[in-house]
């Protein structure tokens, strides 16, 4: 590293903060373009789901208990568990595949 | 019925349990690199603090590492951070209209995957108070993982960082799929997109966008697509 830390800490947290404050503080009204206010209440849905496959696959140890997490954990999730009920079955689901593959 | 502001503060800290846990083996994971860049424990643990990001600091902590000029390591973290762009302006018609200044200046500190994806869950306007709580437990997690990421490099067995490492999916699938029940354009939007997100990253000739851009890239698209072809009435959200 030849820079200050401090200085590229600075740069970096204000140009994530700028990323992340102004919609929000400019952005006041409720949107009534049914295009865009559609597109708004989509893009969680998809972020999410771009961003969960095939990434939770690929964060375990084997390609196997990722999958299975997803499974059960999308199982889970449909039949209404909460947040921490899913989050746990998916990560004991893994714990438990590795364990029984002799990892 | 409307809670008051203490207990959905307390609702928002119980809820931002998970993403605690989840945060520590993530950024525990981060601090390692940030150790290998040549930061302190400290150092990583104030990134962690006021980055609030895992990407963007991968990003940042590789620009350092590789002595990148200051203006070029912040580029590299704002387009590694560009999806919370996104985020802020679909989470900025969940609050109420009539919320403060200073509220939104708070929530817009911790805008990540995880709280977005809490405060997406909740129907109706989200209260601030709801996020707060939800901060109060996330932002400890992730800056003290960080550290301890530096400090303490293998303190977590590889099979419990490899279990805990699926926390955070699991709770994007708690987020998306209770909605889809009731929806079925939702339903299909949502295996579409895991579809293409699955081509968009295996596919090969599409090395050239990042990891990050490429979700970018099909949040917007797909979104788009799915508003012109079926755009929702008011009443839905």
């Amino acid at each position: 590293m030849s820079g200050n830390p401090y200085i590229y800490l600075f740069w970096m947290a204000v140009v994530t903060y700028a990323v992340r404050v102004l919609p929000l503080t400019l952005l006041k009204r409720r949107i009534t373009n049914p295009i865009l206010h559609s597109f708004l209440y989509y893009v969680p849905y998809v972020t999410l789901a771009v961003m969960t496959f095939p990434a939770m696959v690929q964060a375990t140890r084997s390609p196997v208990s990722g999958a299975l997490a997803l499974a059960v954990g999308a199982v889970v999730a449909w039949r209404g568990g909460s947040l921490f009920v899913v989050a746990v079955s998916a990560c004991a689901v893994v714990y438990l595949c590795e364990l029984s593959m002799g990892m | 019925m409307e809670m008051s502001a203490r207990a959905e503060f307390a609702r928002g800290a119980k809820d931002g349990l998970p993403i605690m846990a989840g945060y520590f083996a993530v950024s525990f994971t981060l601090g390692i690199a940030a150790r290998n860049a040549g930061l302190s424990a400290f150092q990583a643990g104030l990134a962690s603090f006021l980055l609030n990001a895992s990407a963007g600091e991968y990003a940042a902590f590789s620009a350092m590492a590789a002595g990148a000029g200051y203006i070029e390591a912040a580029f590299m973290v704002l387009v590694a951070n560009a999806r919370y762009l996104l985020m802020s302006f679909a989470l900025s018609q969940k609050l109420a209209p009539t919320t403060p200044l200073w509220k939104r200046l708070v929530v817009g500190y911790d805008i990540t995957d995880e709280i977005f994806a809490l405060a997406i869950s909740r129907s109706g306007f989200v209260a601030p108070a709801y996020i707060f709580g939800a901060m109060s437990v996330a932002i400890p997690g992730w800056a003290v993982g960080t550290y301890l990421g530096v400090a303490v490099g293998n303190l977590l067995t590889p099979g419990l960082l490899s279990a805990l490492s699926v926390g955070l999916y699991g709770m994007f699938l708690a987020v998306i799929l209770p909605p889809a029940r009731k929806d079925r354009v939702l339903l299909c939007l949502i295996l579409v997109s895991m579809a293409l997100s699955f081509l968009a990253r295996t596919l090969p000739g599409l090395t050239f966008l990042s990891d990050n851009m490429k979700t970018i890239v099909l949040t917007v698209g797909i979104s788009l697509l799915a508003a012109i072809l079926f755009p929702i009435r008011e009443a839905k959200s």
